[in-house]
């Protein structure tokens, strides 16, 4: 691994003159991707700003919505009680995720900010726009069965990795950004943004910010809420495929739906054409919602390797949306 | 600075930070480089071989060693970030001559290992899940024990270990 300085600090403000003060410095929290991807060359700062021991862990929930501070560890937000009851589908996404070594180390803010595992991402030998601008994209017309059918550019088709911004996404959730001038709010949805022909940037954060904190509000059906993950194995893999559905039925017909996808997009991908048209389908009608299903995923453009991801969305989206309706 | 579990003077060039650490209950100052991972400072400066360098990138478990008492994976961990905290690895669940720890103990009685090589990691997994509660159904355990892998395939074996600890109450202490 090349050389690296490192410096720890104690508290937010700390870590955000510390920010400003070192020129090409980032983050180390957990170090479940930022110590895997810097030995690997995927990523090379010169300053680690340890902030590992910042007290921003707390976390809050309740029927009316949660806040979960930035530096809480997945294991802890996972098995909250109150995140059980009132958004089983955070839970479920986070403990779906890695192994529960990792969800002892990982933060939430460092799951959202995680790189993706496009493996031409990770091997410096191949071209790579996201972690060397201008060197071409070896995903596009190379092994391609991982990356997204949506969201993608001529520069960039690889997925975000995160079950939990997926999750996140079905349930609006805000995050809260803090830097220099203060704290600044943004939709989860606005924050990832598609590759275009800039993919190494990624997301709304700018130069010195951190992301302090996640929240949410209550809605009808998130305390059925559900993430349906579609693994190559049982355990211990990231998403071909998932679903996060936050259903709201009323005799046993759909109102309203939330619906998030994982493993397709280049961001999190929220689906509210898929949203519309499951409103008013009755749950239990199993034709009925794979028809209403056809709407999800409008646009994907398969790749040489990954078509199939399209009807495998559609058919977790019908199962996923059975369940948290209580259909099945 | 002398290191209290081999008496070496190690500090080397590049080695510019001092972590404070205490590990198997022996408190230690280790000189380390900022890169440099608890399982490299374990297994090169505490000369502790028993935690296993397996992928080295988080994807095996052969690594895995308790931090303030919750499993984590000593690869991905920067020795740096273990200052002021208590690090547990195979060597301190049970001493050279000592009595094995139980769950030592049932993984000889179960066959739950081949070749070796992922047993240390396996076992520091199997104590921290009986403490964490997840020891229920084979089902529960196959899932909370997934992020070690074995390449022999001794999953039934460590199986039946966790459930014969479990079902004795003996084995959800680090010592």
């Amino acid at each position: 691994m090349r050389e690296v300085a490192y410096l720890a600090v104690a508290d937010v403000d700390s870590a955000i003159a510390a920010l400003a003060a070192h020129k090409n410095s980032m983050l180390l929290a957990g170090g479940t991707n930022v110590v895997d991807y810097l030995r690997a060359g995927a990523i090379s700062p010169s300053v680690l700003v340890d902030i590992s021991k910042v007290p921003i862990t707390d976390v809050q929930v309740g029927e009316a919505g949660f806040t979960i501070g930035g530096l809480a560890r997945m294991s802890d937000v996972a098995a909250n009680p109150g995140m059980r009851a009132f958004f089983p589908v955070v839970s479920q996404a986070l403990e779906l995720s890695a192994s529960a070594q990792l969800r002892n180390m990982a933060t939430i803010g460092g799951n959202l900010m995680q790189r993706t595992r496009c493996g031409y991402f990770r091997e410096a030998g191949f071209a790579c726009n996201k972690r060397t601008p201008g060197s071409g994209c070896a995903a596009r017309d190379g092994l391609n069965r991982p990356h997204a059918v949506l969201g993608g550019s001529g520069h960039c088709v690889a997925t975000h990795p995160s079950d939990l911004a997926v999750a996140l996404a079905a349930l609006d959730a805000m995050m809260h950004l803090q830097g220099p001038a203060g704290v600044r709010q943004i939709a989860l949805t606005d924050f990832y943004r598609m590759p275009g022909d800039t993919p190494q940037l990624e997301n709304a954060l700018q130069s010195g910010e951190m992301i302090v904190q996640v929240s949410a509000n209550g809605t009808p059906g998130a305390a059925g809420s559900h993430y349906l993950k579609v693994r190559e194995r049982a355990s211990y893999e990231f998403a071909v495929v998932s679903v996060a559905a936050v259903v709201n039925a009323s005799g046993g017909v759909i109102e309203t739906a939330r619906i998030a996808f994982g493993g397709v997009g280049t961001v999190p991908w929220r689906d509210h054409a898929a949203e519309h048209a499951l409103a008013g389908v009755i749950a239990a009608d199993s034709g009925a919602l794979r028809l209403a299903a056809d709407a999800a995923l409008a646009g994907a453009e398969p790749l040489t390797h990954n078509g199939f991801k399209i009807e495998m969305g559609r058919r977790a989206l019908v199962r996923a949306v059975q369940t948290a309706a209580g259909a099945r | 600075m002398t290191n209290a579990h081999t008496g070496d003077h190690a500090l080397e060039p590049g080695f510019d930070h001092t972590v404070t650490t205490v590990v198997n209950g022996v408190p230690c100052e280790l000189p380390v480089a900022a890169g440099m991972s608890l399982l490299d400072a374990l297994r090169e400066h505490l000369r502790l071989r028993g935690t296993k360098k397996g992928c080295n990138q988080g994807a095996c478990g052969a690594c895995t060693v308790h931090v303030d008492g919750r499993r984590v994976l000593s690869c991905l961990t920067l020795a740096v970030q273990c200052d002021g905290r208590e690090v547990t690895t195979i060597e301190g669940l049970a001493g050279p001559g000592e009595t094995l720890h139980p769950m030592q103990a049932a993984f000889v009685a179960a066959d739950g290992f081949q070749c070796g090589y992922c047993t240390p990691g396996q076992v520091m997994s199997a104590v921290a899940l009986l403490a964490e509660g997840h020891g229920g159904s084979d089902e529960e355990i196959r899932e909370w024990m997934s992020g070690n892998l074995c390449r022999c395939g001794a999953y039934n074996g460590i199986l039946s270990a966790i459930k014969a600890v479990r079902d004795s109450g003996t084995g959800d202490t680090d010592a």
